[in-house]
């Protein structure tokens, strides 16, 4: 565990690993340490944002330190099931660089238990990990100016769902009606952090 | 009560103190891009230091009162009249009913806010009434003949008249800094490169941050960096080698190194600073390079 100071904004941690990001994270979501007004989890860190005007950052980073990390899989977030037609642009194209039929890319990408690792790209959208290595794909080496909402894809090792209209550069293999975000919601957004999901193949 | 809007200038927005506490679902803080000068509109007031209000970018906005209002405008100073005479700025101004309140393009700096005694009283979306242009939430940027409502009075009266305020830098804006969470990450020498020379504000600047120009920033590490989270006032590397700071609407996650960041209360100086002015970085005072 190292910790990058942001001046006084923020406070930076780097840690081993997604999996280590995501028990930290779940930690200090549920009880996070005073001065602190904003998590950020990604791939290999997590950042805290502070309040400079409250925040004491060594007492922070004790408190970091003193934590127990609970293993984020273990402690079971919400399931969320996730009807999706698979009829994506980049489908064919998926089966091909896996080496999979269409239909096999459709049975791993249904068959596993998805977790919402972490957002960033845009309000609503989350990184999926925890899917099968056999789908694991590069990006489109041309990203789309228009990728539409509920589009379903694939990048690296994760798959994603677009929450609205906006340019991307992620292998699509299907598309779902249900609606991941919405401002007007509580939750607004269905894919937090935690959040375990199934896609389910459906019309 | 309500104001109507006759002119907006380049970008006028409705701002607040944003909303922190949703980044984990890839929302960002957005809010006055100078907070400071935010609060104080408000203080002078007697609003919450919160209430809603209009960030004006280089001027040109003009309104009517529909009823008496008390009304301050703060920060970039620009000239102000109501009803065409010459008003002050950091100061509590009232405003008669039918009475039109129009800012010029101020000499300095370059986002002043328009505060009302009550607030703006938009709907609030996640909690905030700020636009955040990045991430497209809040209120659209405001249009000639829009309505804006206001609040109800709060209990507190305006306790001064007028409020001190430093001046802003016509030539180089100073921001103090220190280095980043990837400060490792570039060669030796980047770092005193940031704090040697002064960097120019480009046209390509906005809410979201601010593109310099000026001496290369080279890396030493020129593998991908996995997108981490941003704080504003983080100077954030792309490929280009000139340094873009972030600032309100920042982006939550980036894939570029930070080689430094400026400080919290640094952040609304630089906010201020112009397409075409000089920035200076300098180590906050009792921090080194090693």
């Amino acid at each position: 565990m190292r910790f990058l100071p942001c001046a006084d904004s923020g406070l930076l941690i780097e840690l081993a690993d997604l999996e280590a990001v995501q028990a930290l994270y779940a930690v200090l979501a549920e009880n996070p340490p005073d001065g602190v007004t904003d998590l950020v989890p990604a791939a290999r860190t997590l950042l805290l944002h502070l309040d400079p005007q409250r925040a004491n950052i060594a007492e922070i980073e004790a408190a970091v330190r003193a934590v127990k990390p609970v293993d984020a899989a273990r402690s079971g977030g919400d399931l969320l099931r996730v009807p999706v037609v698979y009829d994506g642009a980049d489908l064919a194209e998926v089966a091909k660089l896996t080496g999979l039929t269409e239909r096999e890319v459709v049975h791993r990408h249904t068959s596993a238990e998805w977790t919402v690792a972490f957002g960033g790209f845009a309000p609503g959208f989350g990184y999926l990990s925890g899917g099968p290595p056999e789908l694991v794909v590069p990006r489109r080496t041309e990203s789309r100016t228009k990728v539409p909402p509920g589009s379903v894809g694939l990048a690296g090792a994760f798959s994603g769902i677009y929450p609205r209209e906006s340019p991307g550069g992620w292998q699509l293999i299907g598309r779902t009606d249900l609606e991941i975000w919405r401002v007007d919601r509580e939750p607004p957004a269905l894919l937090r952090p935690g959040v375990r999901v199934r896609f389910q193949e459906v019309g | 009560m309500s104001l109507e809007v006759l002119a907006t200038g380049p970008l006028s927005t409705i701002q607040d103190l944003g909303r922190p506490g949703l980044a984990d679902i890839g929302v960002g803080p957005s809010g006055a891009a100078d907070s400071g000068a935010f609060r104080l509109a408000n203080r002078l007031l007697g609003n919450a230091e919160g209430a809603a209000a209009v960030e004006v970018t280089l001027g040109g906005l003009a309104v009517r009162a529909t009823r008496d209002l008390t009304a301050a405008v703060t920060g970039a100073p620009c000239p102000i009249t109501v009803d065409g005479r010459i008003a002050a700025a950091n100061s509590v101004l009232r405003i008669p009913a039918g009475a039109e309140l129009r800012m010029g393009v101020p000499g300095r700096g370059l986002r002043s806010y328009l505060a009302v005694r009550g607030g703006i009283a938009v709907p609030p979306v996640l909690g905030s009434c700020a636009t955040d242009v990045l991430a497209g939430l809040g209120p659209d940027p405001l249009v000639p003949g829009a309505v804006l409502p206001v609040g109800p009075a709060p209990e507190r009266f305006p306790l001064v008249d007028l409020a001190p305020v430093a001046t802003y830098p016509a030539d180089e804006v100073v921001l103090h800094v220190e280095p980043g969470p990837r400060h490792d990450w570039f060669a030796d020498g980047a770092l005193t490169t940031l704090v040697s020379r002064p960097y120019e504000v480009t046209a390509d600047s906005n809410r979201i941050g601010m593109r310099l120009d000026g001496p290369a920033l080279e890396r030493r590490r020129t593998e991908e960096l996995p997108s981490e989270g941003m704080v504003a006032g983080a100077l954030q590397v792309p490929p280009s080698a000139r340094p873009t700071l972030f600032l309100a609407d920042h982006p939550v996650t980036g894939g570029y190194p930070v080689i430094a960041v400026v400080t919290a209360a640094d952040v609304d100086k630089a906010a201020q600073a112009r397409p075409g002015q000089r920035v200076r970085f300098r180590f906050r005072a009792g921090r080194n390079v090693r």
